[in-house]
């Protein structure tokens, strides 16, 4: 099987459905004649042309809400953010006409539309470009949230979410883009909701997502030095969660960790630990630990933004407690 | 002020079209004061903003309507739903929160939603809705389809980013759109000199690369022939316009708002300018109508007015299910 880059696997993804259907359009700042800033829509302008790969200049409440406006009227737009962190100034559009419209029309319209881009942590960027944003997309009904980790299912979930009628939200990484993995050469999709085992396992259930997954696979690694046998579960769908996943695992572990790139007040960790404790109850031997982002804002330099993420080792350090091996 | 109410209105010289428009603007006017006075009943809650005063605009727009075009507005969207072709009862049901609203009670009076009238949308936060707007002219664009957007906002809407953002991407990619602002004069309570350092918003068309108009609304057939004037170049020739029409509501803000800000002159300079009521001076004075016709066609208004009202009130709540219906697009559904 040929191996790729996420980026590739991203682009073959766009490629591919942007050939199948003509309303597939990429719009975004610099996706055309500077190819991406990641280099993800790369060779796409001159293989499709400017009214299918659409730069725009800096405006993402107005990209963004073009890009409502013409899945509305029947287009399948992808929206590119060039990180997340733009997304914020457009969160209106978000949250007050993509998760919405639908529901306000009664039916009347459909919005089959992809927000995608970088999120999270990349290196040293500080407080204002490192901040995970699931948990505020997961916040609210209307929407479908994706988070990725390897070039299979960027490939795979990013061509169903832009199959699919529905706003989608589409996390990717900057420092993940480089990543490697085999992808099939035959065409081939995910489905939106199914969650992944990275890792099987016996003793405890490492849930994990998006950058989260290389630090959760790492800490599983150290507790197997230490025989602890971690299953690890990659959501890759955030909204909806693939309950079930989860719950088979931790029935089977009865003990479970979370690892991921996000704050540990509120949001999409906070979800599940309260989805777990609930239907689990019964079935957990010990309180569920959650390795995360300290509670701060994101520092720039390296030594600090270090002790703010999370790291395999503080994985390990909460499989033990959950274990009681610390 | 001065010279946007300088030229003349055209008086209309056909009676029967006058008689048509008076008598659509005169059902928007009558449909607001039936639910103005349900509101006071009680039977309505939430907001609920009424278009008193500003009818000319939604019935002037709805004639120049093609199929396939589409008018985006605000949350003063009662108007163009019954220029539209709404029906009045399901308006109604919609502000009473019945099953058979517009859009089954999940909207309300801010969020009129109606594809196969043209209506594409009520939306309730101010500016919001002016991206969304551009983006159905982008898909025009790109589809050819030879569809024009309307897109309505208030003076108020002129001040917040989506406004900008929205209007800079529909000048810089030539999109078949015109932006209307329906300036009314206050922003709830805030008059325009103390929400803008210009008076005339139209200024800010230059910077979008887009035509501009600008007049007092006084007569709806003036209205029809300017605003057609940019209709047609958006369509012809994908040259967006801003326009800006000088209007009033002459109720509060919302059914909340006494509107004590402004003076009972000012208010009355204004019922002089009222299109309505130059239209029924007209059909008197200029086509000879007698009082007795023309209060025989307002107890037909208010006779299909009182039918909504009471198509409103007979209409059952919405299905407990019904508020799982919608939120995304469920498997083979379409």
């Amino acid at each position: 099987m040929p191996t790729m880059q996420i980026r590739e696997a991203l682009r073959a993804a766009i490629d591919e459905e942007m050939a199948r259907d003509d309303r597939v359009f990429v719009m975004g700042e610099e996706v055309g004649y500077y190819d991406g800033a990641y280099k993800v829509t790369e060779g796409l302008l001159a293989k499709y042309g400017e009214q299918r790969v659409v730069d725009t200049p800096i405006a993402e409440t107005g990209f963004s809400g073009v890009g409502i406006g013409a899945a509305m009227a029947g287009l399948r737009p992808i929206v590119e953010f060039m990180t997340f962190n733009f997304s914020a100034v457009a969160f209106d559009q978000l949250l007050n006409n993509a998760a919405k419209l639908r529901h306000l029309s009664a039916g009347q319209f459909k919005l089959p539309m992809v927000f995608r881009g970088p999120n999270a942590a990349a290196h040293m960027l500080s407080s204002t470009h490192s901040q995970a944003f699931e948990s505020f997309y997961c916040g609210f009904p209307g929407v479908k949230v994706i988070s990725v980790a390897t070039p299979y299912d960027a490939k795979g979930l990013l061509k169903s979410a832009i199959r699919d009628d529905n706003p989608v939200i589409f996390f990717e990484s900057e420092v993940m883009y480089a990543v490697k993995g085999e992808v099939p050469e035959e065409e081939y999709l995910i489905p939106i909701g199914k969650a992944d085992i990275k890792r099987p396992g016996k003793d405890v259930t490492v849930i994990t997502w998006g950058q989260g997954v290389s630090v959760a696979l790492a800490g599983a690694e150290l507790a197997a030095a230490e025989g602890i046998d971690c299953e690890v579960i990659d959501l890759r769908t955030l909204r909806p969660l693939d309950d079930e996943a989860m719950e088979t695992s931790l029935r089977k572990t009865n003990r479970c960790v979370l690892v991921y790139h996000g704050w540990p007040y509120g949001g999409t960790g906070a979800e599940v630990v309260d989805r777990l404790t609930r239907n689990c109850f019964d079935h957990l031997d010990a309180p569920i630990e959650r390795v995360c982002y300290e509670d701060l804002n994101m520092p720039y330099a390296e030594n600090l933004e270090k002790l703010v993420l999370p790291s395999p080792e503080d994985a390990l350090s909460a499989i033990k407690k959950v274990s009681y091996r610390d | 002020m001065s010279e946007a109410t300088a030229a003349a209105p055209t008086a209309a010289t056909d009676k029967d079209e006058l008689l048509r428009l008076y008598t659509e603007m005169l059902r928007i006017r009558r449909f607001e004061e039936a639910a103005a006075r349900a509101y006071t009943q009680g039977k309505i809650s939430g907001f609920l903003h009424l278009y008193i005063g500003q009818e000319a605009i939604a019935v002037a727009t709805a004639d120049l309507m093609k199929p396939g075009d589409r008018v985006v507005t605000t949350y003063r969207d009662h108007g163009f739903a019954i220029a539209l072709g709404c029906d009045p009862g399901a308006c109604m049901a919609e502000l009473y929160g019945k099953k058979d609203g517009l859009v089954g009670g999940v909207g309300g009076s801010m969020h009129f939603f109606a594809k196969d009238k043209g209506l594409w949308g009520g939306y309730a936060i101010v500016g919001g809705h002016v991206p969304v707007a551009a983006g159905h002219a982008f898909a025009s664009k790109y589809l050819q389809d030879g569809a024009v957007t309307l897109c309505f906002l208030g003076e108020g809407a002129m001040h917040i980013g989506a406004t900008h953002e929205g209007m800079h991407l529909a000048g810089l990619w030539r999109l078949p759109i015109v932006f209307v602002i329906e300036n009314n004069q206050y922003a709830m309570g805030t008059p325009l000199k103390r929400q803008t350092a210009v008076d005339d918003l139209t200024v800010r068309a230059p910077a979008y690369r887009m035509t501009s108009d600008r007049w007092v609304v006084r007569d709806v057939f003036e209205t029809r022939q300017r605003l057609a004037r940019a209709v047609a170049r958006a369509r012809d020739e994908q040259q967006p316009a801003l326009i800006e029409l000088l209007t009033y509501r002459f109720r509060g803000h919302s059914m909340s708002d006494p509107a004590k800000y402004r003076t009972k002159d000012e208010v009355e300079s204004w019922k002089e300018r009222d299109p309505l009521y130059r239209a029924e001076t007209a059909l008197g004075a200029e086509h000879g109508m007698s009082a007795e016709d023309i209060e025989a066609i307002d107890e037909k208004v208010w006779a299909e007015m009182d039918g909504a009202v009471e198509f409103a009130e007979s209409s059952p709540l919405p299905d407990p299910e019904h508020r799982f219906k919608y939120h995304l697009v469920e498997e083979g559904e379409d």
